[in-house]
């Protein structure tokens, strides 16, 4: 189906942008790589009255190493990660699902930004940024602000950018040699949206306990989801095979899945607790520990 | 009617229009560059037979931008590829190896695989099914599309191959 109409207007900077946005109000919408919000246009779902393109914005493309911190801007690529060298050798989590969302060719004008900031239900990103403990950066009538990724995710398709504003990047902690991460994702082919899926992230104590843990859940609710109860079982603890067990099964207890075509609530609900087990046995052996 | 002035090169030439901003960049490739090389399959941006290359080698679902969103930029349809009446590589690739059945996905198909190449000249079969998954064909099988793809990277690598071909 054609989309409704809309006015279009090309942003070449950031104040530019700021500026349509900030004129339109509730009328407009960022565009970005457009991967679900043509779609969703399509469908008629959304029929935005003005699209703000931020595409041409030069200044918007990067992938960078700042501050102790990965930084992603708001129009850079999935692609873009999935082939920096840089990030295969030192993001565990972030090769592997730069290189499980969407298909290839969405992959080439998605961008994690916008991926964030479209906050679906089962986006993988999200989940991954959760796990990362990533920062959103956001541009309103105040100037900048930053906001913490849990703070960040509202609701389903709803996040903590408000009318008339826009994020700009992404934040995501730079790993040190004793983090690891996994994604786990099923999916019924390519190119679907997650049946469910788990990102897990853990940083290692030179004793052998765990420093930190990322655990996130997604397609398991009506956003991507912190395990946090699987998370603080394992913080201070010398992984064994009964807490892996133990905190994958706080999974299911926060997870409220919709039964769809891709499986019952039942068995989305069971598969929390097993992606989330095999996230964090892969991410140890990463880390060249055995639980 | 939100009309937009677009303007794109299409195959190196010039393919100008005013069209409403809605329009699809797979829609202003048939219709004002006069191109139905660049099939659409699907309602969903999940089939991929409407990819086309932008600005170079990157693979773009045509579906799933709008027209205006190309405007200033260089698109690469599948008309482009055989230079002089003579197949590229990779059309003679799946002429080969029958990579091809009703011809539907043929052209998203080829673009794909011609990214893929540029960004990986030596894929593992492993790499091209993944590199191609974005690409669905109801007809082959995919099993003589790899094969293709991997006649056309050897071929690509080593372009004497290709000449010899033709003595
Ligand atoms: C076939 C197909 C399969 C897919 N499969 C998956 C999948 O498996 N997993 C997955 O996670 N995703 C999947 N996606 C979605 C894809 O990853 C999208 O690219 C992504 O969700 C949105 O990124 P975008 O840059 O295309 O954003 P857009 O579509 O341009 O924007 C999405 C939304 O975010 C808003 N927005 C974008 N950027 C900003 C900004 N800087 N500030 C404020 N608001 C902003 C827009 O206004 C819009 O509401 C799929 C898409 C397709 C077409
Ligand atoms: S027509 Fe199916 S993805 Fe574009
Ligand atoms: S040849 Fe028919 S769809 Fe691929």
């Amino acid at each position: 189906m054609f989309p409704a109409s809309f006015e279009y207007v090309r942003a070449h900077s950031s104040d530019e942008a700021f500026a349509h946005l900030q004129q339109h109000g509730s009328d407009a919408r960022v565009l970005a790589g457009g991967q679900s919000l043509i779609p969703a246009m399509r469908y008629r779902l959304a029929r935005p009255a003005v699209l703000v393109d931020i595409n041409p914005i030069k200044e918007f493309s990067y992938l960078r190493e700042e501050n102790g911190f990965l930084v992603i801007g708001a129009t850079t690529r999935d692609a873009q990660l999935e082939f920096a060298p840089f990030i295969k050798d030192r993001y565990s989590l972030i090769t592997a699902v730069s290189a499980v969302v969407a298909d290839p060719i969405v992959r080439h004008m998605g961008t994690v930004v916008g991926s964030i900031c479209h906050n679906d239900p089962a986006g993988d990103w999200t989940a991954t940024a959760l796990a990362m403990r990533a920062v959103m950066v956001v541009r309103g009538p105040n100037g900048t602000r930053q906001v913490p990724i849990d703070q960040f995710l509202v609701d389903s398709y709803t996040t903590a950018v408000n009318e008339g504003e826009m994020a700009l990047e992404v934040r995501i902690p730079i790993p040190d040699a004793h983090t690891q991460g996994s994604y786990q994702k099923i999916e019924r082919k390519v190119g679907d949206y997650a049946t469910c899926a788990a990102a897990v992230q853990l940083a290692m104590n030179a004793d052998g306990t765990i420093r930190q843990a990322g655990i996130a859940i997604t397609a398991s609710g009506p956003i991507a989801m912190r395990v946090a109860a699987a998370e603080s079982m394992l913080v201070g603890q010398r992984p064994t095979l009964e807490l892996l067990k133990a905190a994958a099964a706080e999974a299911p207890k926060i997870a409220s899945p919709n039964a769809d075509q891709r499986g019952s609530s039942e068995y989305k609900k069971d598969m929390t607790r097993v992606l989330v087990g095999r996230g964090l046995k892969q991410a140890l052996e990463r880390l060249g520990v055995t639980a | 009617m939100n009309e937009v002035n677009v303007s794109m090169k299409i195959n190196g030439k010039t393919v100008t229009g005013s069209v409403e901003s809605r329009v699809l960049l797979a829609h202003f490739i048939r219709e004002q560059g006069g191109l139905t090389g660049t099939h659409v399959g699907c309602d969903s941006s999940s089939c991929g037979v409407c990819t086309v290359l932008l600005d170079g080698y990157t693979p773009v679902k045509s579906c799933t931008m709008y027209a205006v969103m190309a405007d200033g930029h260089e698109i690469t349809t599948v008309e482009s590829l055989a230079v002089g009446g003579k197949l590229h590589p990779m059309q003679q690739a799946f002429w080969d190896q029958h990579g091809l059945q009703c011809g539907y996905c043929t052209p998203g198909m080829m673009l794909s695989s011609i990214a893929l190449l540029k960004q990986n000249p030596n894929p593992t079969e492993h790499e091209i099914r993944e590199g191609l998954s974005g690409n669905l064909c109801r007809c082959t099988g995919y099993n003589n599309i790899v094969k293709a793809v991997q006649q056309a990277a050897q071929v690509m690598n080593q372009p004497e191959l290709a000449a010899a071909a033709d003595d």
